[in-house]
């Protein structure tokens, strides 16, 4: 029961107090550059997920088994980034043969996942936070999932703002800027949930 | 186009955060206070010359096939270094920047200045290069962190200037990042674009 009430808490935590994109700034670049719309916005979200996932099992499993074994642990940044751009590539090839809709859907936003910091720091953070297997892949899973709501709302109301008149020097990139700030302050209304739950989940 | 050219280029026509905008991961994230701000963007400017140096050397032997990925290694390994250095003599400065040193590495500016620069110029003005985008760079992080820690904090550079219950606490929190770095890019179109 505990572990499950502390995986509910990783989850919980991960998406909604410390959002990805709004509070702890990875993956901005994506979130600024393909979130003009809603359904682009969730296909990004989506292809980040399921390579948030895949990535972390495969980081993780190097970490443990190659880097502390042999005590090369200084390599932990060159061998995360290589891995990750490796296996960003073997998905695109495995999805381009054996669901060609699903590559479709997602092929133009894979080869851009590579530079986005949010992989690389999520497979960092999993090592620093001393996490074992399962409770990465969920705080993974959930940290995907946090960035793809993040994504979608914002793209949403990038939709809404095409419609407003903006004065010439705040229009594109800064007016979209102040819009996420509204968005990150709304999100700090979740900041303090963490503990309240750990309290109330008896952890 | 010579080199002093080439260094404000950097600085002003192709700013890294206010035109180009790129590397927006730490420069929403380190800049809480001045000195932050200030000692990510000289990290990235340290890597920034020496990839862009390295790769301007190694651009004839690599094979235009497995450019990016051999781009990729020289920086992985300088982040390494300078991950290193840090550690060992500014732990300060390691702790207070933490997840986004390694993450120099995914940082677009530095791939973006050796595939868009480095490899099709000289070293010398490579290393010019390096020094103007990363100057752009320090200086639009230093302006931000300062900004925020002005109106967050009430100090600047670690100097108070007025009392910190004067100071919007918001500014140095998640909100006041998106804000802030917001209404400098109007300030700097303003002033530069003529916008």
């Amino acid at each position: 029961m505990e572990t499950v009430l502390s995986l509910i808490l990783i989850i919980i935590t991960a998406i909604f107090v410390n959002n990805v994109v709004l509070a702890q700034f990875l993956g901005i670049c994506p979130f600024l550059g393909v979130s003009k719309n809603v359904s682009t916005a969730s296909g990004m979200g989506g292809a980040v997920t399921a390579v948030l996932i895949v990535a972390t099992a495969v980081t993780f499993a190097i970490q443990k088994l190659v880097l502390d074994v042999y005590d090369l642990g200084y390599l932990q940044t060159i061998a995360f980034i290589l891995v990750i751009a490796a296996l960003v590539q073997m998905i695109e090839i495995i999805l381009k043969k054996s669901a060609p809709t699903l590559y479709q859907a997602l092929g133009v936003f894979l080869p851009l996942i590579t530079t986005n910091c949010c992989i690389l720091g999520v497979a960092i953070l999993v090592i620093q936070k001393d996490f074992n297997l399962w409770e990465g892949l969920i705080y993974a899973g959930s940290t995907g999932l946090g960035f793809l709501l993040a994504m979608v709302l914002f793209a949403g109301l990038r939709e809404q703002l095409e419609m407003v008149n903006v004065p010439k020097s705040f229009a594109g990139v800064p007016i979209a800027l102040i819009t996420a700030g509204l968005l990150a302050m709304a999100f700090m209304g979740f900041s303090g949930v963490d503990g309240g739950l750990k309290i109330l989940f008896g952890l | 186009m010579n080199n002093m050219k080439v260094l404000l280029n950097g600085i002003i026509k192709e700013n890294p955060t206010f035109v180009l905008l790129l590397g927006m991961c730490p420069t929403l994230g380190t800049t809480s206070s001045a000195i932050n701000g200030m000692s990510m963007g000289l990290a990235t400017m340290a890597v920034l010359i020496v990839s862009n140096l390295i790769i301007s050397l190694i651009k004839n032997f690599v094979p235009d096939m497995v450019r990016i990925p051999s781009y990729i290694v020289v920086i992985a390994s300088l982040v390494t270094v300078l991950q290193m250095l840090i550690k060992a003599y500014a732990p300060d400065v390691d702790k207070s920047l933490g997840l986004f040193i390694p993450l120099i590495v995914v940082n677009c500016i530095i791939l973006g200045r050796a595939e868009a620069f480095a490899a099709k110029n000289n070293p010398i003005a490579s290393i010019f290069d390096g020094i103007g985008i990363g100057l752009g760079f320090t200086i639009a992080l230093t302006c931000l962190g300062a900004a925020r820690e002005l109106l967050g904090t009430g100090a600047i550079f670690g100097q108070t200037l007025w009392g910190e219950s004067y100071g919007m606490l918001m500014f140095v929190l998640a909100p006041g990042a998106f804000l802030a770095l917001g209404y400098l890019i109007v300030v700097f179109n303003k002033i530069f674009k003529k916008a």
